[in-house]
């Protein structure tokens, strides 16, 4: 019998695996502490991590590809997938550059609206980011304790555009309809209950010695470092860089609001979770600044919610199907007959995690010539072999929650 | 004293010559070219000169114009002077024949991503670069998809049966 049993190798060891030393583990893609699609190959000492290697690109879906292809309306819908923790920015990011190749201005009440939506979405973009360190240093209750006030931000969305994740919200030149009432009273509710959550939720975590231990002194950047590795956002205020787009290149009004911009010092977990709540405090007061300044609006100001721009503004429908010269602007524009000056724009925002910039090459045609977009995580998540060299592996599943990366963005 | 664009354009001039051409203020940004040679030479001295101070590396990325003979790929920079808050573009021009481009990674740490993804959809190669392979694209992919020979697919094909999608 025994002669017919011949030994096979069935598990090939790559070369060298033997006497290696460390220990290589595959952190993802599909691990659900990544939060995204992302890999990260981890060459591990006992639990000390010798080198990191990131794989991105698992839901790339060649949106600079399809932009080329795409009437300017029809690329708002692409932005929407990029960072979906905060779509609204980014289609108002859009709609920015647009206006700007356009040259289309828009009214002081379209820009205070769009302010409003812009700081809920950053809201909820660092809700669930500082919720989500919450989560893998083990306090799942914050996390779930927030998530009824995204929740509420979410029905704001739709009571503003109709949906609530990939949100396709406004037009070049404002909106699609004017705000509801029962928008604004939903706007008045969050201003009203969520500062009392945003404190509970700092109770929870700010001064909690478990939080502090795991987060403070995980993943620290300098200054210097994360200016060089393009950092950008909460994550380079933490590092102690007050560059904050809305105010150094203010867009959509910015420039009449008071706020402060938080910074850090030590760029480290705990100091990207700070920053990131203290962020929440300003737009809570921003949301408040823009909505009085809404109410005190009288006369036709007070009813404005697009610009007076009618070869861009995709009409109403309503008076599409009723009026003339709408008809003919919906038909214009949605078959591209509408003149798009040749031009080059770059135009940015300060997205959920940093500046979110749209370059835009248009050679006068119905769809761009070139479309790219500057995807801060994508260029910041490069530094996370560095940020994590040295530390153990808890730190390094908590240094990849608080850089806040979503795989939408990052893979474009 | 804020820094302004002519100030800029004057010291480029003054440093390079007739090297730094073509340049423009679309919608208020300085945009200029240089050799592709001089393209780090350039950055350097934008990054180091006291007073331009360019030292963060916005964007970086690539357009194709297979019109413009040996000069087909462009390679374009947004650079920021974060002090006085003056953005530039810098471009530089390549046949795509020899899309041999010196790497900005040992100026900008940023710059190894974003040049990695310029080779990947464009086939830019970025001379020293030290690990210039796809990112975004698998491996095995043979071209360089965002060249503009490559269209996308025909929406209105019917040889395509892909009962899970619904074509």
């Amino acid at each position: 019998m025994s002669e017919t049993i011949t030994h096979h190798h069935h598990i090939k060891l790559p070369e060298g695996s033997i006497e290696k030393t460390t220990t290589t583990l595959n952190l993802g893609p599909t691990h659900p502490a990544t939060h995204g699609v992302f890999q990260n190959i981890l060459e591990l000492d006992g639990e000390r991590i010798v080198s990191a290697e990131q794989t991105v690109g698992y839901i790339h879906r060649a949106f600079e590809k399809l932009a080329e292809r795409r009437p300017l309306y029809q690329i708002t819908t692409i932005t929407d997938r990029l960072n979906y923790c905060s779509s609204p920015i980014n289609n108002m990011g859009w709609h920015l550059t647009c206006e700007k190749l356009l040259g289309v201005k828009t009214p002081k009440r379209v820009d205070y609206l769009r302010i409003i939506i812009m700081e809920l979405a950053r809201i909820s973009d660092h809700l669930i980011c500082n919720s989500v360190v919450g989560v893998d240093s083990g306090a799942y209750t914050g996390f779930l304790y927030v998530m009824q006030y995204r929740e509420l931000i979410y029905e704001i969305y739709e009571e503003v555009c109709g949906s609530r994740l990939t949100t396709n919200m406004g037009r070049i030149g404002g909106f699609e309809r004017n705000f509801s009432n029962t928008a604004f009273e939903k706007i008045e509710k969050f201003l009203n209950e969520y500062p009392a959550v945003l404190k509970e939720f700092e109770n929870l975590f700010n001064r909690n010695r478990i939080f502090m231990e795991r987060t403070i002194g995980a993943g620290p950047i300098s200054a210097a470092r994360a200016l060089n590795y393009g950092f950008t956002g909460p994550n380079l205020r933490a590092a102690g860089v007050d560059y904050d787009v809305r105010v150094h290149t203010p867009y959509s009004s910015y420039d009449d609001f008071e706020f402060e911009i938080p910074v850090g010092s030590t760029g480290d977990c705990y100091d990207r979770f700070l920053v990131r709540n203290q962020e929440m405090w300003q737009s809570l007061s921003i949301i408040s600044q823009a909505y009085k300044k809404i109410q005190e609006m009288k006369g036709a100001d007070a009813e404005v919610y697009h610009a007076d721009a009618p070869a861009y503004y995709l009409p109403e429908k309503k008076d599409v199907y009723t009026k003339m010269e709408a008809l003919i602007w919906h038909f214009k524009i949605i078959m591209g007959e509408t003149e798009i000056p040749p031009g080059e724009v770059y135009q940015s925002v300060e997205g959920g995690n940093g500046e979110l910039g749209f370059y835009l090459i248009s050679d006068g045609g119905r769809t761009p010539y070139r479309l790219h977009f500057r995807r801060p995580c994508f260029i910041y998540y490069q530094a996370y072999s560095e940020l994590t060299k040295g530390s153990m592996l808890s730190d390094a599943i908590i240094v990849m929650s608080s850089l806040n990366l979503i795989a939408g963005e990052m893979d474009a | 004293m804020s820094l302004t664009n002519e100030t800029i354009k004057a010291r480029l001039i003054e440093k390079f010559g007739e090297q730094v051409s073509n340049f423009e203020e679309p919608y208020g940004m300085l945009t200029f070219e240089a050799p592709k040679e001089m393209n780090l030479k350039v950055m350097q001295f934008l990054f180091d000169d006291t007073e331009l101070r360019f030292q963060f590396l916005t964007d970086l990325t690539a357009v194709h114009y297979p019109d413009k003979a040996a000069r087909e790929l462009a390679v374009v920079y947004h650079l920021h002077n974060l002090v006085d808050n003056v953005r530039i573009r810098f471009k530089v021009f390549t046949d795509i024949n020899k899309p041999d481009i010196f790497t900005a990674t040992q100026l900008y740490s940023s710059a190894n991503w974003m040049e990695r993804e310029t080779y990947d959809f464009f086939g830019v190669n970025f001379v020293g670069h030290p690990n210039l392979k796809r990112i975004l694209n698998v491996d095995e992919m043979d071209y360089f998809p965002l060249l503009k020979q490559y269209p996308l697919e025909d929406q209105t094909r019917i040889d395509k049966d892909d009962a899970m999608f619904g074509r």
